[in-house]
């Protein structure tokens, strides 16, 4: 009897082994697979990021015989710079391109002609003859820059072989392209807008340092703001406050605000800041204010358990020797604990040089051209700039906002690069 | 003098005083031989900067928060009794005017008229007097309590125990923020929330099902009153955050038990950080991402298959920040799954038990309630995330389930609101701020009862 029921047990277990090992291994793939859904999209984000992004180094430039024409710049060869700077550069752009196809004359084809060339064409002529007066006169061969259309055409993102409807192109404007190509005269050539200015309407001629200076402006306030206040509540919090009920309050506020969404602090930027304190708008000022009041909890969170990491024999021994508790904390505590807040504050940083829904609600999204020159100037932010070209229709707009994201992702890699290293180098273990 | 120099002075002021007292403090100790001094001659330096910078920075920022209502009034006060007869929005906006022609805002145009011209020379010459007698009366202030401080160092003066206990009334001071910010949210938001709630009844605007809130340019416009029932756009903010859950949720709850149950150490350390960088991107990349790669990839998808899917559909959303979401989720119950303890696995695996069996039947109830907690935050992010549905999702308010279509959520209807030039007392604005109000109070809410879930459920071993 016993014999027999054993035995069924030990049949029942080795009838269902394989339908459990089989379980055991659909079990694992699953959760394989779910990790490999996370990291194959965050191959996939940054193969699109990348390869959308990465021809927006590079921009079309049109070589052309300039004739920087004495009597379009100076008629009256006063050299005065107020003169220099007002003449009419682009018309000497066009007539080098004219010059190369004699053979269109009427108005609306010379419009046409004229549209392969950017308006900054005339903006970088300028820039020579203020730089350099002495070229007036002389006739130089130059690149100088195309139309974002034209552009978009030479990278092949937008087709050549399509109806003329479907072009942003008309035929006769791909004919003069395809001729300026044959002779040489289109070339692909880093761009350094990018890099150097601010927004602007014209792709070819929009650059992120206006966003890039705006984004450090506000991280200047945050850093000024958030790391003392931060580094002090957690002191306080940790090494002096009482168990009472306000601290509790406090302790509970914290957390709190932690999880608050984003976009309340801009309502709460928006009502406080703007309209009771009257500070000015679209100013990385209150953009700094705003993100200050939402990194302060990481980075007392982080202090906190910096703190807390610092074993309680170092403050015993500071007390030992006579050191009052102010002192103990001041001398020993804290630079103990230094490089894990500082790490903290990187982390609660990079966060915040991400972040722009509470900057939309303070006015960052205007259309800022200039580059902003302190901390009260209207400016926008990296993220946010991001967020405008995302929404532009021009197509030559598309690599410019991934070329941003990778910008924006670099930084924040350095970031956190340097909160790791931060915390290896000085890591310490009691 | 600007303000910014005036900071500078008061700092130099205060170096000043730590130099000296310290000086005072050393010769007295060598006066009194250094058995009867009580602190360190810092300390006594210190003392006197102390008390040398907080009493002008207060007085320098009472002023810099008291002078322009004072200039307001000064300056309205003085203009002809016509103009101050008229209503106080317009008052305003003269008011402004004198403002930008002081402040040379004005191009090329002349003043509107020879009175704002007068007050705007009265504004300059009361703001540069204002300055002036700002400057004097700080650096007096500072002089005087500096000297103050100086006399009273004396050998046996405790200057350490006051200087501890200011630098701890600062500390607490600085503690204080974190409330003052949570007080400044509820206030800003409730305040205004509750203006619009005079205009707009509040069971209007929890229950109504149409939301345009249009401002009407004409008084006889169709839908002039605009309509504010924010019923679509609860409904929208969950259709999208319930597809996010549909993601996030299975995908980080498995790539938890995965990384923690089955991967191997070396595994772990490069698959953990990678999938944390997921948290680290900017949710405008998200948003970015989700408009102009995922919700063309879904269009074309769904019309392969003979389905009509919008441009801007609840799925496509849903899905990138599901996405966004999955770090957040695993890496929450990564923590629970870790703290349940070996024990528990050994004796199921000593019962014949697999280790999926294990993992099913053991580890996961005995971690719920932390799996649970991690949910419910996820949640309440996935419902305050703002850029990815401002830049992904529809922006008219449709009351529907259907993933395909496009529906609208309280953030985006928050952004829509208050972007661009709009008066600030409209109907429209304020409903901002009550959308914002309900973001804030739900958002509180899920999260305060993730905590209770997390301490009341918690299983206690040892």
């Amino acid at each position: 009897m016993s014999s027999r029921s054993t035995l069924s047990v030990k049949e029942a277990v080795a009838r269902g082994i394989a339908r459990r090992y089989r379980n055991e291994a659909i079990f694992r793939a699953l959760g394989l697979g779910a990790l490999l859904i996370g990291l194959g999209f965050l191959a996939f984000f940054f193969y699109t990021l990348v390869g959308n992004g990465y021809t927006a180094l590079e921009q079309t430039r049109i070589r052309l015989d300039v004739e920087l024409d004495a009597a379009v710049i100076d008629p009256e060869a006063t050299r005065n710079p107020e003169t220099l700077r007002g003449a009419d550069y682009q018309r000497l752009a066009r007539d080098a391109l004219g010059r190369l196809f004699p053979e269109v004359t009427s108005r609306a084809d010379l419009r046409a002609l004229y549209a392969l060339l950017s308006a900054g064409a005339g903006i970088e002529l300028q820039q020579l003859v203020v730089n350099d007066p002495a070229a007036i006169g002389e006739t130089r061969t130059l690149w100088l820059l195309a139309d974002d259309d034209v552009d978009v055409i030479v990278k092949g993102q937008a087709p050549r072989d399509v109806p003329e409807t479907d072009r942003r192109m008309d035929d006769r404007q791909l004919r003069w392209l395809t001729a300026l190509e044959q002779q040489g005269r289109v070339d692909l050539q880093f761009n350094r807008y990018f890099f150097t200015r601010g927004d602007s309407r014209d792709p070819e001629l929009a650059g992120i340092w206006g966003a890039t200076v705006g984004s450090f402006f506000m991280l200047l306030v945050t850093l000024a703001l958030s790391f003392p206040l931060g580094v002090a509540t957690a002191v306080y919090l940790e090494e002096f406050a009482p168990r009472n009920r306000w601290t509790d309050l406090i302790e509970v506020n914290i957390n709190n605000l932690a999880a608050v969404p984003s976009i309340v602090f801009g309502l709460l930027g928006l009502a406080l800041f703007i309209n009771v304190f009257g500070l000015p708008r679209s100013a990385p000022v209150v953009g700094g204010l705003v993100l200050s009041l939402m990194t302060l909890p990481v980075i007392i969170i982080a202090s906190r358990a910096a703190l807390t990491a610092v074993p309680p024999s170092i403050r015993e021994a500071a007390l030992g020797v006579g050191a009052s508790k102010m002192q103990m904390v001041l001398h020993h505590v804290l630079p103990l604990a230094m490089p894990g807040m500082l790490t903290g504050t990187i982390i609660g940083m990079a966060r915040a040089l991400g972040e722009s829904a509470p900057l939309l609600m303070i006015g960052m999204v205007a259309f800022i051209v200039d580059v902003p020159d302190s901390p009260v100037s209207p400016a926008t932010a990296l993220p946010v700039q991001v967020y405008l070209w995302a929404d532009s229709p021009e197509r030559a707009f598309v690599e410019r906002t991934s070329a941003a994201i990778v910008v924006l992702l670099l930084f924040l890699l350095v970031m956190n690069a340097a909160a790791i290293l931060l915390r290896k180098r000085f890591e310490r273990r009691y | 003098m600007p303000s910014s120099t005036l900071l500078f002075v008061v700092v130099g002021l205060a170096l000043l005083g730590y130099y000296v007292g310290r000086q005072r403090a050393v010769s007295a100790a060598i006066a009194a031989g250094p058995r009867s001094f009580h602190s360190l001659p810092g300390y006594h330096g210190g003392y006197v900067a102390l008390w040398c910078a907080l009493p002008a920075l207060t007085l320098l920022v009472l002023w810099q928060v008291l002078e322009p209502a004072w200039l307001r009034s000064s300056v309205l006060d003085s203009l002809p009794e016509t103009m101050q007869a008229l209503p106080d929005d317009q008052l305003g906006l003269v008011y402004n005017d004198i403002r930008n022609i002081v402040e040379g805002n004005v191009t090329g145009e002349a003043p509107s008229s020879p009175e704002v011209a007068a007050a705007a020379e009265r504004y300059s010459s009361l703001k540069a007097s204002s300055r002036k007698l700002a400057a004097a009366a700080v650096v007096v202030l500072g002089v005087l309590v500096l000297a103050w401080a100086y006399r009273r160092i004396r050998a046996d003066f405790r200057a350490r125990n006051r200087v501890e206990k200011a630098i701890e009334l600062l500390l607490i001071a600085a503690s204080c923020v974190a409330i003052l910010t949570t007080i400044g949210i509820f206030l800003s938001v409730f305040v205004e929330a509750l203006r619009f709630f005079q205009q707009v009844s509040l069971l209007d605007f929890l229950f109504g099902l149409s939301w345009s809130p249009q401002t009407a340019i004409r008084e006889d416009q169709i839908g002039a009153a605009g309509a504010f029932g924010a019923v679509p756009l609860f409904a929208g903010t969950l259709l999208i955050s319930g597809l996010a859950m549909l993601v996030a949720v299975p995908v980080g709850l498995m790539s938890a038990i995965y990384l923690s149950e089955y991967a191997s150490r070396r595994f772990r350390a490069y698959a953990k950080p990678m999938l944390e960088i997921l948290a680290g991107i900017p949710t405008v990349v998200y948003g970015y991402f989700a408009a102009l790669t995922v919700a063309p990839l879904l269009r074309g998808l769904g019309e392969s298959i003979g389905l009509d899917v919008a441009s801007e559909s609840a799925l496509g959303t849903g899905l990138v920040m599901g996405i966004m979401i999955i770090p957040f989720v695993s890496s929450l119950s990564d923590d629970v799954i870790t703290a349940v303890p070996q024990a528990l696995r050994d004796g199921s695996y000593g019962l014949g038990a697999t280790r999926s069996e294990t993992i099913r039947n053991v580890v996961f109830p005995a971690a719920l309630p932390g799996i649970v907690g991690a949910v419910l935050l996820a949640v309440s992010r996935a419902i305050g995330e703002t850029m990815i549905v401002v830049m992904a999702a529809g922006l008219a308010a449709n009351l529907t389930a259907n993933p395909l279509e496009a529906v609208t959520t309280v953030t985006v209807q928050i952004v829509m609101l208050l972007t661009g030039d709009q008066e600030f007392d409209s109907a429209k604005t304020l409903a901002a701020f009550a959308l914002g109000l309900v973001l804030f109070v739900v958002t509180l809410a899920l999260n305060v009862v993730a905590l209770r879930v997390v301490r009341r459920y918690r299983e206690q071993y040892e």
